[in-house]
């Protein structure tokens, strides 16, 4: 490990640890109450949603309609497990966090099963397929007795408060993005820039493809399950098309491939219904003519494939502070400097 | 046997529809290479154009059939309306900008016909009588023969007007070869214009048969239909005319005679089930051929 | 010396249509071999055809004497044969240096849950990793480049590039595609001296296509020209070059 990465990770687990620390000052001292809190905690639950989708969309380069299938098969696990702890007396955190990953882990199972057929396809055709699993996933849960049938399930104990919530948030972010940042990721990612070309460097593709598409769901349904210990109960009609859809509109908008985008669009999506929430008739209206301009005239979302360095950040405030680099001046480093002919 | 005859003959009923709507999926697909997932909301903006105009119609003393002249026209319009404005900017754009479009697209007319025409299911006044005709033991309803009748006779035409006619000629020469098509001379914009329009006001007419065997509407009416039909589409070999026909009756017997014989519920799943066996079998369809891509 | 690549009687028909046939090479341990032919004639067939993008529906193929049956092309890499391609196939927004290690990616042992840990594996592999990739990049110049997005380079060291993302690989074979197209003739002979010294360097075999003569008649050792789907001539360049069969369907006078 050389100084600089060293570096960068204690600059980085510093800034998460502040996070945490404000999250944690926050709910606990009372300056937010239950309303405020329970939007951030869906602003989490969002993050880990709309970066695990990144990951197949963005990072993978795949279209996958069917996210909310893999929330609500995390979901309803994570919340039966819980259940059934807290009748033979047994339960608590433990039992949260046990849920969590059975519950992630099933959706991964079903993530694996799903993709590895389905993902051999192109485009358009897994569009249709994932959209077609994940009506079938709701389908099948609304008409399943032990998931509560229509009714759905109810007296969730609500585990996930914002400590918690934001915690594993933070960690699940952080996995993924050291995971972009591996071997793995760069394989993930020259899948997504030329499939041909990534076969050609020794890239199994099936294999990595089933891979980044078996992790983000598994991260869905971690997500699924936070949820459910948030909202207390689960019907089927959550994880329908609407709700993929509504993840994909954060990705989509916070660019396709950047983890920093999604995070922030997941922020403003989730706190801008709230505080227009006379407004909700129109709300679907108002994101499909965004989702469309977006598409027309910046599809690579708000910042593209840009990810954000706290250390790139305070290396250039650092520089700027000593003179050696004029404020502002290029923040399109990396994009438009096609190098000449020697 | 006879109950199993009078199934088909549903199934048969269902299934025009499917084809009809699948049609428009399938040119569409062929000529732009989009899943238009906008089409099925197109058929819900058909049934609502059918409702506000049959009371005008009747004011006038015409029968509620003529609502579909208006129904047709106006969809057409509209198939047009959106290509021009939502997915022509995207012509060259990466296939995933266009399947977000197309779903946006698709978001944004049910929540305008939520606003517009409210939430609540409406229902539809009668437009042909279903009085049981008697063929022999089968008991079949005016309805039922229309649409069964009216539709083969519109995918004729269609297959007839695709194969001979010069505008055919284009749609085709477009769907084989984009660039080759311009050179050649066709106007590629009027084609794929008139491609859409047409797709569309099939999807009118089957909206309005559909209308009349399911006499609700509302908002969301469309996506499950618009589903079937493109999974029938899919079925036959999407971007194959033909192929939408055949895909189209195969989905609306599998459904009838799933509802009939094993569980009215089960027929949705039947139906995606159809869909995935496809795609991992064969995803060209049953009309299709394997393209691979040149290295 | 001992064969590396040989085929016997490979060919593939698409749907009735004979792309290529009858196809006989055996290309020796270090041996430089161009492939020419006219446009159509089937060269890049044969190539995808050795690295596992079509299957071929007849003939054999033996890599270093074990017979190479339907692979898939991410093995055959592993088994040793690495390719360029006519249009250049880069990772566009991804770093030089990224392209480069993604094709070692193979070669590396740490798990997912490793990387995403960032376990001693992690540190250690991607330490070696990337100081081979620089010193491959080095060999053509490019190691100053490193963090340039692979789609802002010039025209020429792309090519450059996508030669040492196949080299990566440790290939015992290597098949270039035109590696020439599109240069001028100074940044042809620059070329020309970067295969040999690629050649020497890594000690392995080169099988390239061409359509610039100079650069073929400059350094292949051999030349094999296929017309048709067929191979009409094999042989020196020399004689080649005063075949009259390969005069007439492709050199011209």
């Amino acid at each position: 490990m050389t100084k600089s990465t060293l570096k960068s990770y204690a600059v980085n687990l510093i800034a998460v640890m502040l996070l945490y620390g404000t999250m944690v000052v926050l709910s606990e001292s009372g300056v937010l109450n239950k309303y405020y809190s329970g939007i951030l905690v869906l602003v989490c639950i969002n993050i880990m949603l709309a970066v695990s989708l990144n990951l197949t969309t963005g990072c993978l380069g795949q279209i996958a309609l069917g996210h909310a299938g893999f929330m609500s098969i995390g979901a309803y696990t994570a919340a039966l497990f819980t259940k059934w702890l807290a009748v033979s007396g047994a339960g608590g955190y433990l039992g949260y966090f046990g849920g969590l990953i059975l519950g992630g882990l099933l959706a991964a199972v079903f993530g694996f099963i799903i993709g590895l057929p389905a993902l051999r396809l192109k485009g358009d055709y897994l569009a249709i397929i994932t959209l077609g699993f994940g009506e079938i996933i709701r389908t099948v849960i609304e008409n399943l007795q032990f998931t509560g049938g229509a009714q759905g399930l109810r007296s969730i104990d609500k585990f996930s408060t914002l400590p918690v919530a934001s915690a594993i948030c933070i960690i699940s972010v952080g996995l993924l993005t050291t995971l972009m940042r591996s071997r793995h990721g760069r394989a993930i990612l020259s899948i997504r820039e030329d499939d041909i070309a990534s076969e050609a460097a020794g890239i199994h593709n099936t294999y990595y493809r089933t891979m980044a598409f078996t992790i983000a769901a598994f991260f869905a349904g971690v997500a699924g399950g936070v949820y459910a210990h948030y909202i207390g109960i689960l019907g089927a009609k959550n994880f329908n098309f609407t709700r993929s859809v509504e993840i994909i509109i954060i990705v989509v908008l916070g660019g396709l491939g950047s983890f920093t985008g999604s995070i922030i669009a997941a922020i403003f999506l989730t706190i801008l219904p709230e505080l227009l929430r006379d407004f909700n008739d129109y709300r679907m209206l108002v994101y499909s003519i965004a989702l469309i301009l977006i598409m027309i005239f910046k599809p690579s979302g708000i910042f593209g494939r840009y990810e954000f360095s706290l250390t790139r950040a305070i290396q250039y405030w650092i520089d700027v502070f000593n003179g050696k680099r004029k404020p502002f001046a290029s923040v399109r480093s990396r994009k438009n400097n096609k190098e000449t002919e020697d | 046997m006879v109950d199993f005859i009078q199934q088909i003959i549903n199934g048969l009923q269902i299934g025009s529809i499917y084809a009809l709507v699948a049609l428009g999926y399938t040119m569409v697909y062929g000529i732009v290479k989009l899943i238009n997932f906008a089409h099925g909301d197109v058929i819900m903006i058909g049934s609502y154009i059918a409702i506000t105009t049959i009371p005008l119609m009747a004011a006038m003393g015409a029968p509620a059939w003529t609502c579909i002249v208006a129904s047709v026209i106006f969809c057409a319009f509209l198939g047009f309306l959106i290509e021009a404005v939502a997915y022509r900017p995207l012509r060259n754009a990466p296939r995933l900008c266009s399947i977000i479009t197309a779903i946006g697209m698709s978001l944004f007319l049910e929540n305008l016909a939520m606003l517009v025409f409210s939430p609540n299911p409406r229902p539809v006044p009668k437009i042909f009588s279903s009085e049981p005709i008697m063929l022999g033991e089968i008991q079949v309803s005016l309805n039922t023969l229309l649409t069964i009748l009216v539709s083969l006779c519109l995918m004729v035409a269609l297959q007839l007007f695709v194969r001979n006619s010069k505008m055919g000629r284009a749609m085709r020469a477009v769907s084989e070869d984009f660039g080759a098509a311009k050179l050649m001379g066709i106007n590629v914009n009027r084609t794929i214009s008139l491609t859409f329009a047409i797709g569309s006001g099939l999807a009118a007419v089957g909206s309005i048969f559909y209308s009349s065997s399911y006499p609700i509407v509302e908002p969301m009416m469309g996506s499950m239909l618009g589903l079937k039909a493109f999974i029938a589409a899919v079925l036959g070999g999407i971007g194959i005319i033909p192929g939408a026909i055949i895909g189209g009756l195969i989905m609306g017997v599998a459904e009838s005679l799933t509802k009939a014989y094993i569980n009215s519920q089960l027929a949705d799943a039947v139906v995606f089930g159809i869909l995935i066996v496809v795609l991992l079998v064969k995803p060209s369809g049953i009309l299709g051929k394997n393209i691979k891509e040149k290295v | 010396m001992e064969s590396v690549l040989r085929t016997t009687r490979l060919g593939i028909s698409f749907g009735g249509l004979k792309a290529v046939s009858n196809f006989d090479i055996d290309l020796l341990d270090g041996e430089l071999v161009g492939l020419i032919g006219p446009n159509g004639a089937g060269k890049t067939t044969v190539f995808n055809m050795l690295t596992g993008v079509y299957q071929p529906t007849e003939g054999t193929i033996t890599l270093q004497g074990k017979k190479i049956q339907r692979k898939r092309p991410d093995q055959l890499v592993k088994m040793g044969i690495a390719r360029t391609f006519q249009n250049i196939r880069l990772f566009k927004h991804l770093s030089v240096l990224d392209n480069v290690m993604i094709a070692c990616n193979f070669q590396m042992r740490y798990s997912i849950l490793g990387g995403m840990l960032r376990l001693p594996g992690y540190w250690r592999e991607e330490a070696a990793v990337r100081e081979k990739a620089l010193s491959i990049l080095a060999v053509f110049g490019l190691e100053s480049y490193a963090e340039i997005l692979a789609d802002n380079l010039p025209y020429g060291k792309q090519r450059k590039l996508e030669i040492a993302r196949a080299l990566a690989t440790d290939p015992k074979v290597l098949l270039l595609d035109e590696p020439a197209a599109g240069m001028n003739p100074t940044e042809t002979n620059e070329l020309m001296n970067t295969i040999s010294l690629v050649r020497k360097q890594f000690g392995i075999t080169i099988l390239l296509i061409e359509h610039d003569m100079s650069l073929v008649l400059g350094i292949c050792e051999r030349i094999i020209v296929l017309d048709y789907g067929q191979i009409i001539a094999s042989g020196l360049p020399t004689e080649i070059v005063n075949d009259p069969k390969v005069i007439a369907a492709y050199l011209g006078v």
